[in-house]
């Protein structure tokens, strides 16, 4: 198989105050997958995700993108490949319009005049944000912040996108707007969640997290309707929904390297 | 209550000024210093947060009220420099953005009413800490008392500009005996606000805390030795 | 276009006024002042002149009077001031309107009434036709030094959240029936900072993530 995309290998950190938060996590996503990792409050997913761009840096274990290790002196490199949407619009968009806000990830990679404005359009069209390039982000609403927010990202041109908690405080129809915009990109993406519908909706594959480690690794539609699985790791379907009850046509197809059904540890 | 236009003469306006330039360069190379790039927006959301504070008038006495001045809770809060530079931009954008406090008076005002507060407020901070027993909860205490004594040095210093640049002949016995009486009061309530609120985030966030690193350091070591060991 | 970009302050505007290049309109501010500051008192003609030039200017702005006329009000403290010093000056004494006053009192007090008056409005007309980032981008030109930009900036952008967050706790006390009175309320109003401090400096620390996420090494791209 080729080199995945995301590979973390017994990935074990404690916080400097001692507490410890991932118990060795294997983890490994391929290109053009769009995985969902789910799992309670407290699993590790916000610790395991700072993980993959080298803000915290690995007690034990490995994280390689692409084949590259995050270490200190590839961090730059690192950091271009692993996009990281963070779940407040309003600490990922600090600059004084939408259009230097996309711009400073692509400047910072050394891109000016031109190209730098290329990239910028281009990552605005594709969330649909164009026309708001000039205004500033604190008066966009939620839901438009949410997109810019994906597009800072996207026009670094990541190999891996990481989107976490993408669904949180959308209105339903900015939550359908945002999978629309997540199904139209040609890029893999990992994306926590605690939203279980959208993750049956957009990602073929799911992991669940609990107490730091990996506890399930499979097809989306399988871990939603594992119920022992489901209550052991404080997972709840909201009420109504029933992933038996959706036609098996519109589940989304995994396009490659389907997840496999193994237990670690 | 910012200095406006014509309050102070043309010579000391720019002579306050340039005390503030030198005042905040001197704070950016030693906040870079101590907090690297995580500078600017550590300190813009800090000035952020000594802004809103100044919105939130708090009842004094008989319908009066007042508002944090703010420099010592940030020098206590994250250290004298990028408490002088938080507060000094704040005065700029007061200045620039809400005509708050005139152009010409913008250095007085950041002398005033940032580096005296921010000043003030660290040396009594950390000389009361020097005699307090060194626990956490001496913390808040310090910072109330360097809170408290920093309003009336700065009403002080405001009396001892105005004699030398200052419009009109005003008996200055008089003058001082009223703004030191004023600000002591007014001081009073910064003590008594800044020592509640730091207690309020020592209680929950300790490790936020710059003016009591030198007291939670043994700490952390303990907890490690302990993780180690588990 | 929706009505709410730009600052509290801003007029939303396409005057030449506007439009000026921002690092101007700051030193044409500072210079001004710095005039106003210096005329002597008593030189009434010069200060008719000046308000004559700045009149001129909130014309060509077309910001309405009554827009800046009422953001007056951060002059109210020094004009008591102003009013005050003809009585508490010493020096030879004068008449007028029928009191014995100080005479070097009543000209101080009618120039800093003045001199304070130009100042606002000059500042008000400033922010009124400029926009946040356009004043960075001018100071910027006028060398302040990038970091203080960049701290501003984040100042700017942060504004309105953390007063929001303010605002909301204020919401949420009053919903409980708590409105502060007097001092035994400061407690709660000390609390409800202690708690802001905190969000703000999470964010700030969030903030920074975001910027490292994105490549930051500590300098701006321009």
């Amino acid at each position: 198989m080729s080199v995945p995309v995301l590979d973390v290998q017994g990935l074990a950190y404690a916080y400097p105050d001692g507490h410890q938060a991932l118990f060795g996590v294997d983890l490994h996503v391929h290109a053009g997958e769009r995985v969902a990792l789910l799992g309670p409050n407290g699993a590790g997913k916000t610790t395991l995700v700072l993980h993959l761009n080298g803000i915290l840096v690995a007690g034990q274990g490995s994280v390689s993108v692409s084949g590259l290790p995050v270490e200190k002196k590839h961090l730059a490199e690192i950091r271009r490949r692993v996009g990281i949407v963070f779940q407040d619009p309003d600490d990922q968009l600090f600059m004084g319009t939408v259009r230097a806000d996309v711009g400073f990830g692509p400047a910072n990679l050394g891109l000016s005049g031109a190209a730098l404005d290329a990239r910028v359009m281009d990552a605005l069209d594709k969330v649909g944000m164009t026309e708001f390039a000039d205004r500033p982000p604190h008066h966009l609403s939620f839901g438009q912040r949410r997109r810019v927010a994906v597009a800072t990202v996207l026009a670094m041109e990541p190999e891996i996108l990481v989107l976490d908690e993408p669904s949180s405080n959308l209105d339903p129809a900015s939550r359908r707007e945002l999978a629309d915009i997540l199904r139209s990109l040609d890029v893999t993406v990992l994306m926590v969640t605690h939203d279980l519908p959208y993750a049956l909706e957009l990602c073929p594959r799911s992991v669940v997290l609990s107490d730091g480690h990996v506890v399930a690794d499979g097809a989306t539609y399988d871990v939603l309707t594992d119920d022992a699985l489901m209550r052991a790791n404080r997972l709840e379907l909201p009420f109504g929904f029933d992933p038996r009850t959706i036609d098996a046509g519109l589940l989304p197809v995994a396009t490659r390297g389907r997840g496999s059904d193994t237990l670690p540890g | 209550m910012h200095v406006p236009d014509g309050f102070l003469d043309a010579p000391t306006s720019v002579a306050t000024g340039a005390v503030a330039v030198v005042a905040v360069g001197v704070s950016l190379r030693k906040a870079r210093e101590e907090l690297d790039d995580r500078t600017a927006p550590l300190a813009g959301l800090v000035a952020a947060f000594i802004f809103a504070t100044q919105m939130l008038n708090f009842p004094v006495a008989g319908g009066t009220s007042g508002h944090l001045m703010g420099g010592a809770i940030a020098a206590v809060l994250v250290g004298p420099w990028t408490g002088v530079l938080a507060t000094s931009v704040v005065f700029l954008v007061q200045c620039l953005l809400f005509a708050d406090g005139g152009i010409t008076a913008l250095g007085t005002n950041i002398v005033l009413m940032g580096v005296t507060t921010v000043v003030v407020g660290w040396f009594v901070f950390r000389g009361v800490q020097a005699v307090l027993p060194r626990t956490t909860a001496m913390v808040p205490v310090a910072a109330g008392i360097g809170a408290f004594v920093s309003v009336p040095v700065a009403a002080l210093l405001f009396v001892g500009l105005y004699a030398v640049g200052g419009a009109a002949d005003i008996p200055l016995g008089q003058l001082t005996g009223a703004m030191v009486g004023v600000h002591v009061l007014i001081g009073l309530g910064e003590g008594v606000i800044t020592f509640l609120a730091v207690g309020s985030i020592i209680a929950v966030r300790p490790d936020l805390v710059h003016g009591a690193r030198s007291v939670l350091k043994t700490r952390t070591l303990e907890v490690r030795t302990a993780g180690a060991a588990a | 276009m929706g009505g709410a970009h730009g600052h509290q302050l801003h007029f939303h505007g396409h005057s030449p006024v506007h439009r000026a290049p921002a690092h101007l309109k700051i030193v044409a501010l500072v210079v001004f002042m710095l005039v106003v500051v210096a005329t002597p008192r008593g030189w009434w003609p010069a200060y008719a002149a000046y308000l004559a030039v700045l009149l001129a200017v909130v014309a060509t702005s077309r910001v309405p009077p009554t827009y800046l006329l009422k953001r007056m009000v951060v002059e109210v403290p020094f004009v008591f001031f102003a009013l005050l010093l003809p009585f508490v000056a010493t020096g030879p004494e004068t008449e007028f309107l029928g009191l014995t006053v100080s005479e070097s009192g009543l000209h101080a007090g009618a120039k800093l009434l003045v001199t304070a008056t130009l100042g606002v409005i000059a500042s008000l007309t400033l922010a009124a036709t400029t926009e946040p980032q356009a004043l960075l981008r001018g100071l910027t030109r006028l060398r302040m030094p990038a970091l203080l930009v960049q701290i501003m900036g984040f100042m700017v952008r942060y504004l309105e959240v953390v007063t929001d967050e303010l605002r909301r706790m204020k919401v949420a006390r009053e919903s409980r029936g708590f409105s502060a009175r007097d001092p035994r309320h400061w407690p709660v109003l000390a609390r409800s900072f202690g708690a802001l401090f905190i969000r703000s400096f999470e964010r700030g620390e969030r903030v920074h993530l975001a910027m490292l996420s994105r490549g930051y090494t500590g300098k701006m791209p321009s």
